[in-house]
This record gives C-alpha cells, sequence and structure tokens, in this order.
C-alpha cells in the first residue's frame, strides 16, 4: 500500500509541478504585486493601499471600465443562454434532421473565439457593412455600431451569443435525458404545454442552467478579443472591457503593479459572484433524487 | 333506437372534428418550429456562407451589396493577402502555428492522461483536496496569474518563443481536459485493468496498454477542443510572441488589418477564410468527439 501512495503522486507529478509553478505561485505573486509598484526595470516598491485607492478614488477610466464591464456580463449571459436553452427545447422535439441543425448551430462556436470571426465581425458592422446593407434592404435606415456607445457594446454581445452553440449542446443533452413518464404525467394532470415546461422540464434542468451560469459569466468577465479587435475600446472607452484595460496598463506601459491591483478587483467580483451562484444554487438548483428540492 | 345512433353518430364527427383540430394544431407547430430553426440557421450561417462568397470578390464589389455570390470571381485576394506586408507569406504563420500546436497537443494529452489516472485509480493522502483543486484551477480567472507568468517567462529567458505556450500545458495546466477525462475514465469498469495487474503487469504498462486505449473517444475529443482553442489563441501569442516571423495565424491577420492602410478588405477576408479552414475541417470530420465531449462535460459538472 506504502507503494501505491507513492504511485499516485508520481502520475499526479506533471499537474503539481505546474500547480505550484503556473498557478499557486504567480496567483500569490500577483496578489503582492498589487501593493507594489513595478516597472519590470527596477524591482518591485511596496506602496501599500494606494493602488488601490487610486483605483477607487481617483482613475475614472477604471470606473467606466468596470460598469462597462457588468453591464457587457448582465446583459450577454441571460441573453446568451436563454437564447441556447430556446434553440434546445425546439430541438428536443421529434425534429427531423436534429443532427444536421445541432452541427449548424455549433459552427460559431467552434469559430467564434478566432480571430478571424473578430474581423469579420469589424467589417459585418461597419458603417457600409453587410448588416447595415441587409438593413437598407429591408428599408430601414443604416445603423452607427461603432460610434454609439450602446450599439458598440452590443455588438460584442452579438457575437457572443452567436456563439451559443456550447451551452445549447449541453442543455439538449440534459434535455434528452428527462424521463418521459414526467411529462405523460403532467399531461394526466392536465398540464398545458406551458406549465410542463415551467413546472417540470424548467426544474430538472437547473442544474445544466446552473453550470452554464457559472461557466458563461466567467467567461464573459474575461472577453478581450472582441473589444481588442473590433471596438478597439471605443467609442470613448465604452467599450474597454477590464481585461483590455488591464492589458494595456500591464503589457502596452508595464505598469505591472497597478495591473495586477484591477486584475485583483476583477477576480474578486467574479469570485464573490461565484459563491453567491452556489450559495443561492442550494436555494434553487434542483438534483434529481435528492431529498432536499 | 334512431336517438341513440343520432348520439353516437354526432359523439364521433365531434371526436374527429377534434383530432382534425389536433392534427392541424401539430401541423402549425410543426411548421411553426421548422420555419424557426431555418430561420435561425440562416441567419447565423449566412455570415459565414458570405464571408467565403465575399472572399472571391473585388474590393469595391464587398461594399456594394450583400450578395453572395461575386459577380466576377477573382482570387485576387487569397495572392495578394498571402503575400502579406511582411517578408514572409502567410504560408510561414501557418507552419508557426502548427508548430505551436503539436507539442502543445500531445503535451496535453500525455499530461492530463497520467493525471486523470492518478485520480480515478489510486488512493493517496489529500486527493481529495488536490481534486478540489482541479475545479478551482478550473474556475480561476486566467487574468489573475497572467502578469506572473509574463514576469516568469522573462526571467526564464522564454520570451518571443513558444514554451511559454507550450510548457504549462504540458504540465497538464488545462484543468478542463483533466477534469473530462477523470469523469470518463471513472465511468470505466476496472476488470480489465485488474486482469492486467494479476497477468504481472505493473501500473504504467496498465496505463499504456489497456487504460488509453480504453479512453480513446475521450482523448481524441481533448485532443480536437486544445487543437481548436490553440488554433483561435490569441491572447497567449499577443504577449509572448514578439518577432513577426514567430507569428501564428492568429496574429498574422491581426497584422493585416493593422497594416493595410485603406482597409483592403478583399485580402483580409481572404486570409481570414485560409485561418478557419483547418478548425472547420476537423470539426466536420470529427464533430462527434466535439459534441460528446461537450455534452459529458456538461452532465458530469
Amino acid at each position: 500500500m506504502r507503494a501505491q501512495r507513492f504511485l499516485g503522486y508520481a502520475y499526479l507529478a506533471p499537474y503539481l509541478i505546474g500547480l505550484i509553478i503556473f498557478t499557486a505561485i504567480p496567483f500569490l505573486t500577483s496578489l503582492y504585486l498589487s501593493f507594489t509598484s513595478y516597472d519590470l526595470m527596477s524591482s518591485p516598491q511596496w506602496t501599500g493601499l494606494s493602488n488601490y485607492t487610486r483605483l477607487f478614488t481617483r482613475d475614472r477610466t477604471f470606473e467606466k471600465s468596470l460598469s462597462v464591464t457588468l453591464l457587457y456580463v448582465f446583459s450577454t449571459v441571460p441573453l446568451k443562454l436563454a437564447f441556447a436553452l430556446f434553440i434546445a427545447a425546439i430541438l428536443n422535439y421529434k425534429i427531423r434532421f436534429i443532427n444536421i441543425f445541432r452541427t449548424a448551430f455549433y459552427v460559431p462556436s467552434i469559430l467564434g473565439g478566432s480571430i478571424a470571426i473578430a474581423v469579420l465581425w469589424r467589417y459585418l458592422f461597419s458603417t457600409e457593412g453587410l448588416v447595415n446593407m441587409a438593413l437598407a434592404g429591408l428599408g430601414f435606415s443604416a445603423v452607427d455600431w461603432f460610434g454609439d456607445p450602446t450599439n458598440a457594446l452590443f455588438t460584442i454581445t452579438l457575437l457572443r451569443c452567436w456563439q451559443f452553440g456550447s451551452a445549447m449542446v449541453i442543455f439538449l443533452a440534459a434535455l434528452q435525458s428527462i424521463d418521459k413518464s414526467l411529462y405523460e404525467a403532467a399531461a394526466i394532470d392536465g398540464a398545458g404545454k406551458v406549465m410542463t415546461f415551467f413546472f417540470v422540464t424548467l426544474p430538472l434542468l437547473t442544474p445544466v442552467i446552473f453550470f452554464n451560469l457559472v461557466m458563461q459569466m466567467v467567461q464573459a468577465f474575461q472577453e478581450f478579443n472582441g473589444p481588442y479587435i473590433i471596438t478597439q475600446g471605443g467609442p470613448l472607452k465604452y467599450t474597454y472591457l477590464l481585461p483590455l484595460y488591464i492589458y494595456e496598463e500591464a503589457f502596452k506601459k508595464f505598469n505591472m503593479g497597478y495591473a495586477s491591483a484591477i486584475a485583483w478587483v476583477l477576480f474578486a467580483i467574479i469570485m464573490v459572484l461565484t459563491l453567491v451562484a452556489f450559495w443561492s444554487s442550494k436555494k434553487w438548483v434542483y438534483y434529481a433524487g435528492d431529498k432536499r428540492s | 333506437m334512431t336517438d341513440i345512433s343520432l348520439a353516437k353518430t354526432s359523439a364521433r364527427t365531434l371526436d374527429e372534428a377534434a383530432a382534425a383540430r389536433r392534427a392541424r394544431m401539430h401541423l402549425m407547430s410543426s411548421v411553426i418550429r421548422y420555419a424557426l430553426l431555418f430561420a435561425v440557421g440562416f441567419l447565423m450561417l449566412y455570415p459565414l456562407i458570405w464571408l467565403v462568397g465575399a472572399s472571391f470578390k473585388t474590393n469595391s464589389e464587398i461594399f456594394s451589396g450583400a450578395g453572395f455570390l461575386p459577380q466576377s470571381p477573382t482570387v485576387e485576394g487569397y495572392v495578394q493577402g498571402w503575400q502579406t506586408s511582411t517578408p514572409y507569406t502567410f504560408g510561414r504563420f501557418f507552419w508557426n502555428s502548427f508548430l505551436i500546436i503539436l507539442p502543445k497537443v500531445i503535451g496535453t494529452a500525455i499530461s492530463c492522461t497520467m493525471v486523470a489516472y492518478a485520480f480515478a485509480r489510486f488512493d493517496f493522502p489529500f486527493k481529495k483536496i488536490l481534486f478540489g483543486s482541479v475545479i478551482a484551477v478550473l474556475l480561476l480567472p486566467n487574468v489573475v496569474t497572467r502578469i506572473p507568468q509574463y514576469i516568469l517567462f522573462r526571467d526564464l529567458g522564454w520570451l518571443d518563443s513558444f514554451l511559454p505556450l507550450w510548457v504549462p500545458s504540458a504540465l497538464a495546466g488545462d484543468a478542463f481536459f483533466v477534469f473530462m477525462l477523470v469523469q470518463f475514465l471513472r465511468s470505466l469498469p476496472t476488470d480489465m485493468e485488474e486482469a492486467a495487474r494479476v497477468d504481472g503487469a505493473n501500473s504504467l504498462q496498465t496505463l499504456v496498454f489497456i487504460v488509453v486505449p480504453m479512453l480513446g473517444p475521450a482523448l481524441v475529443s481533448v485532443c480536437l477542443f486544445q487543437f481548436m482553442w490553440t488554433m483561435n489563441d490569441f491572447l497567449g501569442p499577443l504577449i509572448y510572441i514578439s518577432s513577426v516571423d514567430k507569428y501564428p495565424v492568429s496574429l498574422a491577420l491581426k497584422l493585416s488589418i493593422d497594416t493595410t492602410e485603406a482597409f483592403e478588405w478583399n485580402r483580409i477576408l481572404a486570409m481570414s477564410v485560409l485561418t478557419i479552414t483547418p478548425a472547420l475541417v476537423v470539426f466536420f470530420v470529427a464533430q462527434r468527439y466535439f459534441i460528446e465531449g461537450i455534452s459529458a462535460g456538461g452532465r458530469k459538472g
């Protein structure tokens, strides 16, 4: 048994080394750096809380960046999940060619993260781009997508909603695993389709809704390619999401300490929201076969 | 007598009417369903279809109509886009992408298999805590470790090389894959492995000859996802790669929108088509693995 103990660690070794060198130490280092001023040239200077006080009292860019980040996450995640669930619910009927539809809807998820698609998006929504041409064809006037603050952020939201495929595939798999006899029982009790969806289907889906919610939220808070390529943070920093701000502070201006402080604020927000999700999940997530419900 | 039969017929007609109504409703709702699916599918895929068409258009035609078919198809965009404004052609950038992807995928597959094997088949002290750390790493936003990692790689002299992109993955840094393989391995029976052990195979032999073949489909999913993510990765190369001769396609594409002054969109769109082609081909050849990988991850999570 002693040999067994040793053996487990032998196979675990790559992970343990990676965990310590590339995750644990950097994690603590960035916390330390967030209390310093560090430009990569001289060694870090301890400055106490001054990075954080500057962030929260004097930095207007941070204020703007934080508010657009929250706006972005709280609009994109619910929209994307609702859309993914809606399409999955339709596909869950006895649809012919379900595999073709599923594949077609999944294609954008495969490509969506690529620079090519961000570049395409930048063209699609340009003043003379495809979207405005289509709008003109339908008799609408052209929209200034990148000049208007709300519209510019919305183009990034649209790009991420366009990639609803992986959330949809997860929803669909969960929908297909629901016991059909529950629907029959609901029908016998006289429940209509809408009632059945809200009182049978939705509660049984809460575990995957929870999973998708947390994963998509963590991802949305780290959105970088969209604002970097499509809108370049503009207009007037209305799409200047926090990851872009961190990138520019750290790798353009080499303010490593200040950038670490912003990263830690972003991390704290994500962590608090994740914990809230986990804590509240006891109240709304239903695990079949579990006693609490 | 007649009364009863009359009542019967009227009941039957009522039934038939209800059935007909139900059938009509059913037909209506499935028409709506298909119409919706087609509309959504068309809206979603049209930009991609259009992209392919537009890459064969001239630069002026791109801005003149929303149609898919080019009026006078030309490969000018491809020819000029391939040349780029740098001393290198796009062929070089594809080769660089390949050089990043191949070691990274191999390293990921080997290290994640080992780690998953440890978690699924061995007992060791602190196993629960360590497995908890996999979930923690999975949820940990990269943004918080990126800066110290950069400093570490700078101190090691690894900047402007592919090492910062390879090494963390070769040390099972992508927790998602570890998690996926552990879940998959736990669902497999252990009798084959026990039989091998009885026959005198050691744990490494068991891993290589019994477990790896059984892990087959899950490992294919891991490799495909890693391929796709690395192909699409932009921030990693952006931070670590600074010389143009080492650029992967994602950076080269970004460079081409920065350097073509008047936005030669036909070139940019042509190169966009080329950069998404490998991912698309791999996806269509092996889509089963993607869909299964994604759904398994979600169900188990």
